[in-house]
Formats: structure tokens, C-alpha cells, sequence
């Protein structure tokens, strides 16, 4: 079954390309990684499957099933968030957002589940922790924990190792490895291609397509 | 003491307790959000936008200034927070650009069309906010209170939607938050604030009232919940020492309320950096 597939694709700002003629087919179960220089327009094509942005052309199609609430995404920090006052709990019940529907508060239910996701992280100990006191990995482990509330089957994860040391990016790599065989479709973005052919099924490199 | 309760048995007194404490609530809850998300001038910038319509206002001769006063200053917000990251000017040019273009524009329409015969009394009240907060009349109290409610409820319901598009608007917009209505929201409620406000501190100590409480909460408190508490309570209790002191002590109400707020923030920093 197709999750999401790009059809003539070109992404890009302001009209003007960066990258052009994207043709692929993501199939529910895939580890999709998209591989590619810095600057090469990874992040562009990401937010463009996010409709963060509009393709300058040609389309992306979500399979059957695929809607706003079956997407979890894992973004690059942002300076804002690096001394933000939020205890991890806080920010990963922030995930079930998609779901809040027309109530204000979360559920019951809601903040099982953020609960629930927090341990399948492994960060259950860190639960009342300040997210800016964290180390790089373990922020990584809490906004995972925040895409997984956000989603039951797409995962959209924008270089989730960048920064960590070699151990830490072992254990992120066998986390997300883990979600994928747990039934998450995976698309990672990552300029890290020897890592990402040890667990990747389909890779796209968009240096290639240019 | 018993001077203070002699002072308390007059209504202008109980006025200006009332909206003070409704005001410095209001400003404070708003003010986490917008020193996370970097917008700590605005203001700054707002209030100087609604001293340029005030102006407007009072050379129209309006009896109700609010008319004139709040759309200009809504109107101002959703412009500099809408699409503060990507518009060609950047946000803290826009905020600086219509922060000076509206004082220019206000003390100049003062000048020209001058209503009373001191000018620069006038514009020094509305600036700092000198003795307006005790000249308050019933109305303007009960107009002051209706808008706190509006905006301590706003708040509340919307909490966690303003939560998670002050902590990740990427990942908010990602999973189909509706992200632009939000911060159109946050603007509004800015904007009526700051508008309320000017009665209490005058438009340039505005910002004081939105940053100094969150930045005193930021510096001792880590969860979001905790520090949008603390800053309400910490902004108060400012609030209401700073006017009884002026109060006893004649000092103007705007500065002294913001000297106690600085004084907090101090105590909270020190206390921040013992604890580490």
C-alpha cells in the first residue's frame, strides 16, 4: 500500500527550484532516508511533504488513510527551543495536538498515551526534567516521543542524529530502527549515507536526481 | 498603616488596585509567550502605536478614545507578528520602524493640533502613565474588567494550542495545527493588553509588564505550567506593592510598579544561579 508518493516534484522558494524532477513511491513498513549534501535542498523537500511549503511543481500524494493526524514529525532544533522552560511531559503531551479535535484539554486518554510513548523512549526518569537541561540525545529521545503521539504510522524525522556523538547516534539509530519494525513507515533525512544504508530499505539521493 | 486604610476608603484608590492587579495579570501570561518566541519588544512597539492613534483620537475630539485606540493597535500586532520571520523587513526592524513612526506621528499631530493648553504635560502622562491610573471613572474600571475576564479565558482554554505553537510552530503546522489563526490570536490579546495597560504604566514602560514577570519566572522556575504561574503571581503582587508604595509615598504609579518588578527580577535571578 502507498503511503506517499511524489510525481514530478520540484521544491524550492519564491518560485525558483532547488530541486527538481522528484519521482518516488513510499510503501506502508518502508525506511525511506533521503541522503544529499548540505544545502542540497533536503530539508525543503521535507517541509514540502509536510505542506509547510508549497511545490513550486508537479505534487505530492498521500496515500489512502494518510491525514493531518497519522503524521508525526521530528524537526531540526530551533534556537527557541534550546532555553525553553518545559518539562519533558509537557512537551511530549504537546504531540497529541492533532487530536484535541474541538475540546481545549487533553484526555485521559491523551496523556496515557504521552506517557506511554515517554517510556517507550526509555526517558520515563527524566519525565519532570527541564527540556533545556538535557543533553543533545536525550532532547532528540523527547521530541521522538512527541512525534509518536502525533502519529500511529508515518514518521517524519529531519536528521536526527545531528550533533550526537557515535554511541548516542548508535542507540537513536536502533531506536528508530526499532519503530520501523514496530510498523512505523520512516522518511529520514540524513547526510550520514554509510550509516543509513545499514538500515534504510529505499534511499533517494537527491545529489543524484540534479 | 492607618494612613493606607484611610487611602483605601477612597473608590479612586480601589479603582486603581482593581485594574492594576486585572492588568499585570493579563500582561504577564502573554509575556512568557512572547519572550520565548522572541517578539520582548513588542511591546515596546504596540504601546507606541497606541499612543500615535490616542493622538489621532484626541485630536479628533473623540469622547471614546477606545474606538480609535484598539483596532489601530490590533491592527498593528496581527501586522508585526503575522509574518514577522519572512516578511522582507524583519521582525525587530517592523517592530522598531512603526514603534518610532507612531511616537513621531503622535507627538507631532499633539503639536499641531493641540487640544489643552499643555501639550507636553499631556504627552508626558500618556508616556509614563503619571496619575491617570487614580483619575479611572466606574466605566472605564468596568470596561478594564470585562476585557481582563475576556482575556484571562482566552487563555486558559487555549493554553495548550499556545503552548505548542510557542514551543514548535513547524512541528504545530506540521500535524495541522492551525498555526496563523493562533497567532493572530496571540496578537489580538497583545494588542488589548497593551491598550489596557497604558492607563496603568504609560506606553513606555509597557514592556516592562510583559517581560519582567516572565523573565523573573524563566530564571527559577522549568516547567511552562510553573512559570506561567509564577509569572501571574510574581506580576501581582508587583503590581500591588508598586501601587500602594506610590500610593503612601507619592511617587508616580508606572515607575514605581516597574522598580518592584525589577527588583523581583532581581531576587529571582540570584536565586536562579544559587540553585543552578
Amino acid at each position: 500500500m502507498s503511503v506517499l508518493s511524489a510525481k514530478d516534484l520540484a521544491v524550492g522558494y519564491d518560485h525558483s527550484p532547488v530541486l527538481e524532477n522528484i519521482n518516488f513511491t513510499i510503501e506502508a513498513g518502508d525506511y525511506f532516508c533521503i541522503v544529499g549534501e548540505n544545502g542540497s535542498g533536503k530539508t525543503t523537500l521535507m517541509k514540502t511533504i509536510l505542506g509547510l511549503q508549497t511545490p513550486v511543481s508537479g505534487k505530492v500524494e498521500f496515500g489512502e488513510g494518510i491525514e493531518k493526524d497519522s503524521i508525526g514529525y521530528l524537526p531540526q532544533q530551533s534556537d527557541v527551543q534550546r532555553d525553553f522552560p518545559a518539562t519533558v511531559y509537557e512537551i511530549v503531551l504537546s504531540g497529541c495536538q492533532n487530536t484535541l479535535g474541538n475540546r481545549f484539554f487533553y484526555s485521559k486518554a491523551q496523556k496515557e498515551m504521552a506517557l506511554t510513548n515517554i517510556k517507550r523512549m526509555g526517558i520515563l526518569t527524566l519525565k519532570n526534567r527541564c527540556y533545556r537541561e538535557l543533553s543533545g540525545g536525550q532532547q532528540q529521545r523527547v521530541l521522538l516521543a512527541r512525534a509518536l503521539c502525533a502519529t500511529q504510522k508515518l514518521l517524519l524525522l529531519d536528521e536526527p542524529v545531528a550533533g550526537l556523538d557515535p554511541q548516542v547516534t548508535e542507540e537513536m539509530y536502533e531506536l528508530i530502527e526499532d519503530l520501523n519494525k514496530q510498523g512505523h513507515t520512516i522518511i529520514m533525512i540524513s547526510h550520514d549515507i554509510e550509516n543509513v544504508k545499514r538500515y534504510a530499505t529505499k534511499i533517494f539521493n537527491v545529489t543524484e536526481v540534479v | 498603616m492607618e494612613k493606607l486604610i484611610m487611602y483605601l476608603g477612597f473608590p479612586f484608590v480601589r479603582y486603581a488596585l482593581i485594574v492594576g492587579v486585572l492588568i499585570a495579570l493579563c500582561s504577564s501570561l502573554l509575556g512568557v509567550t512572547l519572550v520565548l518566541k522572541r517578539y520582548s519588544y513588542i511591546g515596546d512597539g504596540l504601546s507606541h502605536v497606541a499612543f500615535g492613534a490616542l493622538a489621532i483620537a484626541t485630536v479628533l475630539n473623540l469622547t471614546n478614545k477606545m474606538i480609535i485606540i484598539l483596532p489601530l493597535t490590533i491592527l498593528a500586532a496581527i501586522l508585526l507578528l503575522k509574518n514577522g520571520n519572512n516578511s522582507k523587513v524583519k521582525g525587530d526592524a517592523a517592530i522598531a520602524m512603526i514603534s518610532v513612526g507612531a511616537l513621531a506621528f503622535g507627538y507631532l499631530l499633539m503639536n499641531v493640533f493641540p487640544s489643552s493648553a499643555n501639550v507636553s504635560g499631556d504627552v508626558c502622562s500618556t508616556l509614563f502613565g503619571s496619575t491617570s491610573i487614580l483619575t479611572l471613572t466606574k466605566e472605564e474600571v468596568i470596561i478594564c474588567g470585562i476585557l481582563s475576564v475576556c482575556v484571562l479565558v482566552v487563555f486558559v482554554l487555549f493554553y495548550n494550542r499556545i503552548f505548542a505553537v510557542t514551543f514548535d510552530e513547524n512541528f504545530a503546522n506540521a500535524v495541522g495545527t492551525k498555526v496563523n489563526f493562533y497567532n493572530l490570536l496571540i496578537a489580538t490579546i497583545t494588542a488589548v493588553i497593551i491598550v489596557l495597560a497604558m492607563n496603568l504604566v504609560g506606553s513606555l514602560l509597557i514592556s516592562a509588564l510583559v517581560i519582567f514577570p516572565a523573565l523573573s519566572a524563566m530564571s527559577v522556575i522549568k516547567s511552562f505550567r510553573g512559570v506561567t504561574i509564577f509569572s501571574a503571581a510574581s506580576s501581582v503582587i508587583c503590581a500591588f506593592i508598586g501601587i500602594i508604595i506610590s500610593i503612601l509615598g507619592g511617587t508616580p504609579v508606572g515607575s514605581t510598579i516597574v522598580a518592584v518588578d525589577v527588583v523581583m527580577f532581581l531576587i529571582c535571578f540570584v536565586i536562579g544561579k544559587v540553585k543552578g
